[in-house]
């Protein structure tokens, strides 16, 4: 994909009073995820401070910073992993303070993590499967004695599942265990796994981890494929700055859990403390 | 490490879907069913035959009975070691209270119904229907203590789990011992243990439970409730990212693996007779677990294999009365030694796949080309 295209699916941001940024084509909606000034503190270390985040219905934003800054921190405290010290984190309108992982991501929050987290042991069309385990409704007896409601939902989400496999080129892998799939295919199918619990939101871990540079290509045509399929919002963590300049629309820079700056990333390119944060005072002149 | 130890050794990727270009004849769903009832009767048909016509003597069908115990008890019990992931270590508890249960409810109810010690040697309608009663009310006991203790004891993990649900197993014993003075009249018969039990099973409905135990635990492990508790065990943090809810499905798995822990336990007191609390001690929990461990965490016809070869085994080498322990213990130092996660690893048998294979030309003997991953069912 040639770079004007990118830049041409890129819409405009438009700049709001409150600290966060939203695409102009999701102000008239409440932003699908909000982060009011959350912050947790690991005994007497604040991890995370002040973050603030508001996430249009179809909004790709990045979080970059260096190593240590807390960027899982705030994805783990977003899934209600953690639970955060203060603030609070809305999604789709709904406080999730209290609840547990599970309903958050029924709510509609699924992520990927940093150090692949597959069910390793089980096929590659059973990780979906279990992706899908919320939105299918036979009762256990049912299951259990093989009623025909349950041959007909496991095939309706068998194929589900082969289509959703279908997005990555990867139904020759069903029946493989995750476990045995290569590197970039494991990434793939965490993130399939994820869009198979029907999320609003994406959180995706440094997804090009460990991806040369075609690979990081492909995986960034996939984002905006799966932004624009399932029409959710993508929040990513990244290292890979050609990702993070050619997918985001919006990108905040963490240090030492603070937001030090944000915008679009022509504006973070250019920002000062940016600069300093990445390469050191010296940088700076 | 599990992970490099179950890989170790396979084919990093098959092939997949280039091998149907072949147009492989398949079997229908239907027609697995039907092929593996028909096995499954046969089999039972088979020996309650030689039973009947005295090739196999009355000792060797009670081993066999024991076997068919032996394999509900460890087959449930791997339900939480090998699917959920778990270590409970109380399984005999389990077993102790369905037994206690199923055996007094049955010796209860036979007044009211009008049965008789000997009806069950013939069987009649009522004693099937007392039977199968008395094994649900066995199963549901058992159960409901496995959800009282499993609310708690789930929300810890490896060696805590252990301890707290030993600790259970050891309670219900002592429970067992002295309850006939808490409630005032005789229900469990204390130390010198519930006798006068009717012998209400034998070698075919013993193996009916079982081959129904087989199927419930296969059919609940291939849904969506056993990919839950699959994916439970693979990583936790995971799954509950991807909406399990893990305290439902961890308890979900306990209550199943303790029901039919129950229903086993029930037919562990019609075959024996006499139901005592010392014979449900820790030894017992720890032999239920060395069945599952030797056959193969995860798999089922790993613990079929090795419930039937531990039980059978003592027996075999009561020749050698003094030495048999200490063969029993080496059989097991060697097996865990050259195959540590057990004999099976987490390999399933799937008749129909076997069949398949067979129509297809490729017989499994015949492993020239690179073996596929096994795909069950």
């Amino acid at each position: 994909m040639s770079s004007e295209t990118k830049q041409k699916r890129r819409p405009v941001i438009v700049q709001m009073e409150s600290p966060n940024l939203i695409p102009e084509r999701d102000l008239g909606q409440i932003p699908v995820l909000e982060a009011k000034h959350i912050g947790i503190d690991f005994g007497g270390l604040t991890a995370v401070d002040d973050f603030n985040i508001a996430m249009g219905r179809t909004e790709i934003s990045g979080l970059i910073g260096p190593n240590g800054a807390g960027k899982t921190t705030i994805f783990n405290l977003l899934t209600n992993v953690y639970k955060p010290t203060r603030g609070t984190i809305l999604v789709d309108g709904y406080d999730t303070a209290g609840m547990s992982i599970t309903q958050v991501n029924k709510l509609g929050i699924a992520r990927t993590f940093q150090n692949i987290r597959l069910f390793s042991q089980m096929t590659v069309a059973q990780n979906i499967l279990v992706g899908f385990g919320n939105s299918m409704s036979t009762h256990l007896v049912t299951d259990m004695l093989r009623f025909p409601k349950h041959w007909k939902q496991e095939r309706e989400y068998r194929d589900k599942a082969m289509d959703l496999l279908g997005i990555f080129d990867m139904q020759r892998f069903a029946d493989t265990k995750a476990g045995n799939l290569p590197y970039g295919a494991q990434r793939r199918l965490e993130i399939l796994r994820a869009l198979a619990t029907h999320p609003k939101v994406l959180l995706l871990d440094e997804p090009a981890a460990g991806m040369n540079p075609n690979e990081t290509e492909e995986l960034m045509d996939n984002i905006l494929k799966i932004r624009d399929e399932f029409q959710i919002a993508i929040l990513l963590i990244e290292h890979d700055m050609s990702l993070v300049m050619g997918v985001c629309e919006v990108v905040g820079v963490l240090n030492y859990g603070k937001i030090i700056a944000k915008g679009t990333p022509e504006e973070i390119q250019r920002d000062p403390k940016v600069i300093e944060a990445y390469l050191g005072k010296q940088g700076v002149k | 490490m599990e992970e490099d130890m179950a890989t170790k050794g396979k084919p990093i990727i098959s092939t997949g879907s280039p091998k149907g270009s072949k147009k492989r004849k398949t079997i229908s769903t239907g027609k697995r069913y039907i092929i593996n009832t028909v096995l499954t009767v046969l089999v039972i048909v088979i020996g309650q035959m030689m039973i009947d016509n005295g090739s196999i003597s009355r000792y060797q069908g009670s081993v066999l009975e024991q076997v068919g115990i032996y394999i509900i008890m460890a087959v449930s019990l791997n339900i939480a070691t090998g699917y959920l992931g778990q270590l409970p270590l109380g399984h005999a508890g389990f077993m102790s209270v369905g037994g206690y249960s199923c055996a007094i409810f049955i010796m209860r109810m036979m007044g009211p119904m009008h049965v008789t010690m000997y009806d069950f040697m013939t069987g009649t309608p009522a004693t099937t229907l007392l039977f199968v009663c008395g094994l649900i009310f066995g199963g549901v006991c058992a159960a409901i203590c496995g959800l009282i203790i499993g609310i708690p004891a789930l929300r810890l993990k490896g060696d805590y789990l252990a301890i707290i649900t030993l600790g259970f197993a050891e309670i219900i014993r002592v429970v067992m011992l002295n309850i006939d003075s808490v409630v005032g009249f005789q229900l469990t018969g204390g130390a010198k243990g519930l006798t006068g039990i009717p012998s209400y099973t034998n070698f075919t409905n013993t193996f009916v439970v079982v081959a129904i135990s087989l199927f419930l635990i296969h059919t609940m492990m291939k849904s969506r409730h056993g990919r839950a508790i699959l994916a439970i065990r693979d990583n936790e943090i995971a799954a509950e990212a991807t909406g399990v809810n893990t305290t439902y499905y961890k308890t979900l798995a306990f209550v199943v693996s303790a029901f039919f822990a129950g229903v086993g336990g029930g037919l562990y007191a019609g075959c024996i007779g006499v139901m005592a609390p010392a014979k449900f001690g820790f030894m017992k929990s720890i032999e239920i677990l060395v069945m599952v461990v030797l056959g193969g965490m995860g798999s089922m016809l790993g613990s079929v294999i090795s419930a039937t070869f531990l039980t059978i085994l003592p027996e075999a080498l009561r020749a050698f009365a003094d030495y048999r322990m200490v063969v029993y213990a080496i059989v097991l130092i060697l097996v865990m030694i050259f195959r540590p996660q057990g004999l099976l690893g987490d390999y399933d048998f799937s008749m129909g796949n076997f069949l398949e294979k067979i129509i297809n030309g490729e017989f499994p003997w015949k492993k020239k080309q690179a073996e596929e991953v096994e795909a069950d069912e």
